[in-house]
């Protein structure tokens, strides 16, 4: 610090910052890029390890043998759904009650702001059934959840077989220190939104439901299962929840080591482990994976069933059996010993799973990135913003001309220029107001003026308020304070790189995916907008790096990763049912994503648009 | 070898003196107890005339209708919650007299509830007397505790499990998760907080248990839902403490103790008295009688009677497990001219139908508690086995064998119950093969139980480390009747209750309790205390909501397991319960019209208090995996970087002159000499 209060040597740091600015920023963007493209290189990951010592040394025997009754009782239910047309609730009652279980069902009702085209759903009624296995000797104060989704169609049938199985096994056991709950939801998330919301006895999202009858204290963890084939050749872990959350790591290790121990193949973002890390096509393998998670979690909305458990500090993950053509095969009575040894090692446990990481990245089940290693790709970034906001503090302190005109010149300007700062802060914030309640509120007024459906009135209304955006606030301080001055724009582009810092820095500790994101494309924007720029060609950057383009790119790049590349025609459908759900999650499950883009990035994003039209 | 013939001597005189000690002791029970069983033929003759024509061949016992009821009413539900024989008046009771019973239900889930009382009565003072030396069946150990603390009541429970009202019903004597422990004082203690600590302390090596754990941040004194069991009418509270340790994990240590302080429990090492005894045979001492020999075989040799069946590996593969002691004063005779100290142990266990392995829902003693009964404890005046039979009285539910033809009714929680009856004192019990292994077969599994009239329940909700809110739930189910309850709550500090957030609303409107009772906490120091008197409108669910805020703990505060949440304690709730009985009041077709009008007054209602679940709440945890990095870290970030920041901020800048050159300072020099300003 020495260095700082040394005038001479301040001046010296300074003006050489100042002077390399534009370089060193530069060189700042590609390490930051080239740091995260590194953390899929195996040796620069840690491998994973059990953390928590309740679940590590302690070895548990698996015996569940009932698997082809666990099937049985699937097709049993599979019949019963077809023939209530929905969830079987008598059904499901009777047979949970006959295997020993409390049982208690949920109903609840839930109107969609607008209806939802991929699942076909507006007015969503159902029940949810759930039966408590009580730990024999425990008083209720910690549960364990095991929830499979009663899905529309052939769906699943095989997951509430296990979950029945399983249950009928378990409740024969003498070993159970935690109730363990049996939920069969229906209507996936909406179903296990109103399970949760009841639970707690909270009410975030506006969902009406009947309250619960019977509870079983504070959970520690949950599964939930996807099956829907009677063998599988492969188990696949999300862990992707609500906002970007994820589980402890210590809930993937489990699972892995479980898949290690039974001998069942695993994958992650439905991807297999691969062992020739040092070849290229190894590092694109553990790159696209990675690539899948962050693209997943920036997305902000849950994965599976589990991710809305994360919002309650509960350690949840979904299990997804695979049946592709691969030749080796796993029956049910594997998966359910799998599941029981998993169970069997969570009821272990003496306190919440905490002992391990809760921000990580997984380019492979068996690696992972802590936050301590990926937090430097984005921090690089984010330094940029410091050091262009650097460059014009000191650009506005030390004006160009140092005459008495030049002087005179800047103290008229300070005082215009808290108003012409402030107005198209304002503007593009109302614009950001604009783009996030209108769409839903005026879609019956859309639908009736245009030929279009409900949701396809909600996602064009979004689009075209945001395109309106470009042309609003870039004419509007004019008004009030006439030409616009060199300090103006300055003044202005230093508040909107303040702004953009610390709404990434924020953003990015919270769910890092998104953060990234967001910094890749907003940060050579930021730095390099200004009026003098040539015009229509830094119009057509700026546009194509704003965060609807960003979007729109990640769709193709994430059909890219999952390798199912789609045409222009395609991705753009996909682009719009992609808006449609984002504004869905946020009115069903309280994702933050879309209120994030519409009212901080988004007017964040105008404010440089305005720059650069600065007059 | 002197020496050895010395000892062998001693031994023997010991061994005569004791005993003759005991002959003499045997000689005066024995009358006694020909004469009870011959009082209480003569009772079930009385009885067999007067009552229940249906099943004439089946004999009635003789039960008692709260002829102590003056006493007993005043006490509540746990003087009725098992039958008792009667103990006429006249008869002279004998200094101490201990009573041994067993109480089997077949719930309708299949699973069994299995509840043993062992009651020890002595006639003595331990407050009067100087010393009490002399323990014969009253253990010496809880004898000490009495007259040492002034205590006036005891009761102790430590459980394991939660007691499931709504598929088991009420329990017999209730208690929650955990360990509980309240005690009167006598008003003659004027230290109670003092007392109480050093009770907690010995008490805590008695029974193997952590009640050290009791001290003043969980301790309360409740205001009304406590109230003394036994004689005296005591109303000033600052006598009671009351306290539980939800945490508190039962296990066999804790069975081993309590086991110990029955007459009949405990197990001595037997080759010194065999040794003893060989001696004896071999210098052709006179032979003591049969009688005595049987009874130093029970009583040093092996355990006898209920307490056989107290193992510890089936009673804790169990769904519930409440083991319990209760000590209280109770009158000795119908007039109370004297009182007597009653030491009553409890055990309740249920056992699980699933837990259990077993196919077919069926039931033995030896598949309970892989013994089965042989004899009654021999020092025990009544030693009796009761099956609940009420739900099969035509024995369509289940089947019992080997059948017994005597029964006995009882009003235990509002219910008339009947059961049938085992007396282990009688030979006949036993059977030809010297043993008894009672086995109960369920026929079907219809039928429903009666729904409890009142259960409760409780829970956290809310999500986030920093508020949260206490939600109860209290049903009443009586279709037609409101009746007040009773509700205690004691939360720990760090749990800051809002209690203005209180609200209790039942049936969607607000419900004003009638009495409130609220002792805010004390950081560190004492826990909250609130005690309400809640009307509970019929057919309703009432629910008490309080929301609280989750206080930040000093880290040396927090337990080594932080991560596992911190537990409240279970809430109280007692309550006058409308009897069913009295609800059933018209359809009774057993009974003569002329006595069904007015339901009678110890039907009319009846004492439960139930217990909710525990609870477990996370408080906001800093991490404390890696301490050493995060202290120095904190540190050096907050030195380094603070630091230079605040030089920064505060100290001004000046541009310093540049260095003067040589010839410039030289000429300074010369003019400071010549007094001249410098340049």
């Amino acid at each position: 610090m020495g260095l700082l209060s040394d005038p001479n040597r301040r001046r010296a740091l300074i003006s050489m910052l100042t002077r390399l600015n534009a370089p060193i920023c530069v060189v700042c963007y590609f390490a930051g890029v080239a740091w995260f493209m590194g953390l899929a290189f195996e040796p620069f990951t840690l491998r994973t390890y059990m953390s928590e010592n309740a679940m590590g040394s302690t070895m548990v025997e698996e015996r569940f043998p009932a698997g082809e009754r666990a099937l049985a009782t699937g097709r049993e239910f599979a019949a019963h759904k077809k023939k209530v047309g929905g969830m079987p609730v008598d059904w499901l009652v009777k047979n949970m009650q006959d295997r020993g279980l409390e049982v208690f069902t949920q109903s609840f009702s839930r109107t969609l702001p607008f209806p939802d085209e991929n699942k076909e759903r507006y007015i969503v009624k159902g029940t949810n059934v759930y039966g408590i296995l009580r730990a024999p000797r425990a008083p209720r104060t910690e549960a364990l959840v095991l929830s499979a989704p009663c899905s529309p169609g052939d769906n699943n049938n095989q997951a509430v077989g296990l979950l029945l199985g399983l249950a009928q096994y378990f409740r024969n056991q003498i070993y159970w220190a935690k109730d363990i709950i049996f939920l069969v939801n229906e209507h996936d998330l909406i179903g296990m939104q109103a399970w949760l919301e009841g639970y707690h006895h909270t009410n975030t999202t506006g969902m009406s439901w009947s309250p619960l009858q019977g509870r079983g204290g504070s959970i520690q963890a949950a599964l939930s299962l996807e099956l829907s084939s009677d063998v599988i050749t492969s188990l696949d872990l999300v862990l992707e929840g609500l906002n970007g959350q994820l589980p402890n790591l210590d809930l993937a290790n489990l699972f892995y080591a479980f898949c290690q121990k039974i001998g069942v193949l695993c994958t992650i973002q439905g991807k297999l482990q691969r062992n020739d890390w040092d070849s290229v096509s190894g590092y694109n393998h553990a790159v696209q994976t990675m690539m899948l998670m962050v693209m997943k979690q920036a997305s902000g909305r849950p994965w599976g069933d589990h991710g809305l458990f994360l919002r309650y500090h509960i350690e949840a993950a979904t299990i997804k059996g695979v049946n592709s053509f691969r030749q080796y095969k796993t029956d049910a009575t594997t998966i359910g010993r799998l599941l029981e040894g998993m169970y069997r090692k969570l009821n272990n446990l003496l306190e919440r799973l905490h002992q391990s990481y809760f921000f990580y990245l997984m380019p492979s089940l068996s690696h992972f990135v802590s936050i301590g290693y990926y937090m430097p790709a984005f921090g690089l970034l984010a330094v940029i913003l410091l050091l262009r906001a650097l460059d014009l503090w000191v650009q506005l302190n030390t004006p160009p001309s140092t005459t008495q005109d030049g002087v005179a010149d800047i103290d008229q300007q300070s005082s215009p220029g808290v108003l012409s700062v402030l107005t198209p802060l304002v503007i593009s914030h109302l614009t950001g107001v604009a783009l996030y309640a209108l769409p839903i509120r005026f879609q019956e007024t859309a639908v009736e003026h245009f030929p279009v459906s409900e949701t396809e009135a909600v996602v064009l209304t979004a689009i075209a308020i945001y395109t309106a955006g470009l042309a609003l606030p870039h004419n509007t301080h004019r008004l009030l304070s006439g030409e616009g001055t060199e300090q103006g724009w300055r003044v202005l582009k230093l508040v909107a790189v303040l702004y953009l810092a610390v709404l990434l820095g924020c953003t990015a500790l919270i769910n890092f995916s998104l953060g990234f994101i967001l910094a890749l494309t907003l940060v050579p924007l930021a730095a390099f907008v200004t009026p003098h720029v040539p015009k229509v060609l830094s119009a057509f950057i700026l546009v194509i790096l704003s965060p609807a383009c960003t979007l729109l790119f990640s769709v193709f790049f994430f059909q890219e990763l999952q390798d199912m590349p789609v045409s222009f025609q395609d991705g753009w459908l996909l682009y719009l049912s992609v808006i449609s759900q984002g504004i869905l999650d946020h009115s069903l499950y309280g994702s933050l994503v879309y209120p994030l883009i519409a009212l901080l990035v988004y007017p964040c994003w105008l404010l440089f648009w305005n720059i650069l039209f600065w007059k | 070898m002197a020496a050895h013939r010395c000892s062998c001597w001693s031994w023997l005189l010991i061994l005569f003196s004791l005993s003759v000690f005991v002959v003499a002791d045997i000689h005066e029970t024995t009358p006694v107890n020909d004469h009870h069983g011959g009082v209480d033929h003569n009772a079930q003759t009385a009885e067999q005339t007067a009552d229940q024509p249906a099943v004439e061949e089946r004999r009635w016992e003789a039960t008692e209708v709260k002829e102590a009821a003056t006493v007993d009413a005043a006490a509540d539900i746990q003087g009725t919650s098992a039958p008792e024989t009667v103990v006429p008046s006249s008869v002279p009771q004998p200094k101490d007299d201990f009573q041994e019973e067993l109480v089997i239900r077949p719930l309708h889930s299949g699973d069994i509830y299995a509840s043993f009382q062992f009651r020890t009565l002595w006639d003595t003072d331990f407050m009067r007397e100087n010393k009490v030396s002399h323990y014969r069946l009253f253990p010496k150990s809880l004898g000490q505790v009495i007259s040492k603390f002034s205590v006036r009541e005891l009761h102790i429970s430590f459980t394991q499990g939660y007691w499931r009202t709504m598929q088991w019903g009420q329990p017999f004597i209730p208690s929650p998760p955990g360990a509980e422990l309240w005690v009167w004082f006598q008003d003659s203690v004027t230290d109670v907080d003092a007392t109480w600590k050093e009770l907690t302390n010995v008490l805590s090596g008695i029974f193997c248990a952590s009640l050290n754990f009791i001290d003043s941040t969980n301790t309360v004194q409740p205001s009304a839902s406590f109230k003394p069991l036994g004689l005296g009418n005591v109303t000033d509270h600052s006598f009671l403490r009351y306290a539980t340790l939800p945490r508190e994990i039962v296990c066999t240590e804790n069975l081993t103790p309590w086991k110990k302080l029955l007459p009949c429990g405990s197990k001595v090492n037997v080759p010194p008295f065999t040794c003893a005894f060989f001696f004896l045979k071999k210098r052709g001492t006179s032979m003591p009688s049969v009688s005595v020999l049987s009874f130093l075989l029970t009583m040093f040799s092996e355990q006898a009677g209920l307490a056989v069946l107290l193992k510890s590996e089936k009673l804790f593969h169990s769904s519930f497990h409440s083991q319990a002691v209760h000590i209280r004063s109770v009158c000795q005779d119908w007039q109370c001219k004297t009182t007597s100290w009653e030491l009553r142990q409890t055990l309740n266990s249920v056992f699980d139908l699933h837990n259990s392995g077993q196919t077919k829902r069926e039931w033995s003693l030896f598949k309970m508690f892989s013994r089965t009964l042989t004899e009654a404890c021999p020092l025990a005046s009544s030693s009796k086995l009761y099956i609940d039979i009420t739900d099969n009285p035509q024995g369509e539910q289940f089947e019992l064998s080997p059948a017994t033809s005597l029964l006995s009714q009882a009003v235990v929680l509002g219910d008339r119950r009947t059961f049938s009856v085992y007396d282990l004192t009688q030979e006949t019990t036993f059977g030809t093969v010297r043993s008894l292994n009672l086995l109960i077969r369920w026929k079907s599994n219809e039928g429903e139980m009666l729904r409890p009239l009142l259960h409760a329940e409780r829970y956290v909700a809310g999500y986030g480390l920093q508020t949260g809110e206490i939600h109860t739930l209290m049903y009443n189910n009586h279709p037609y009747r409101s009746f007040p309850v009773l509700l205690l709550d004691s939360v720990p500090w760090y749990l800051r209750l809002y209690i203005h957030t209180l609200s209790v609303t039942s049936k969607g409107k607000d419900n004003k309790p009638s009495y409130i009772h609220y002792e805010p906490s004390k950081d560190r120091v004492k826990p909250h205390l609130l005690e309400m008197l809640i009307q509970l409108p019929p057919n309703s669910v009432t629910e008490v909501t309080v929301q609280f805020e989750r206080a930040l703990l000093k880290w040396t505060e927090y337990p080594p397991d932080p991560n596992h949440g911190f537990y409240v304690g279970s809430s109280v709730i007692s309550s006058l319960v409308p009897s069913t009985v009295a609800m059933h009041t018209n359809s009774t077709r057993e009974r003569p019209l002329f006595s069904s009008f007015f339901p009678c007054k110890e039907e009319s209602s009846y004492f439960v208090r139930i217990y909710t679940e525990p609870l477990l709440v996370n408080l906001p945890t800093p991490d404390f995996s890696m301490p050493y990095n995060v202290i120095c870290l904190t540190c050096t970030v907050v030195a380094v970087g603070y630091g230079s920041l605040y030089n920064l901020l505060t100290r001004s800048f000046q541009i310093e002159e540049p260095n003067p050159g040589l010839a410039k300072r030289i000429a300074n020099v010369i003019r400071r000499m010549r007094g001249v300003p410098p340049l």
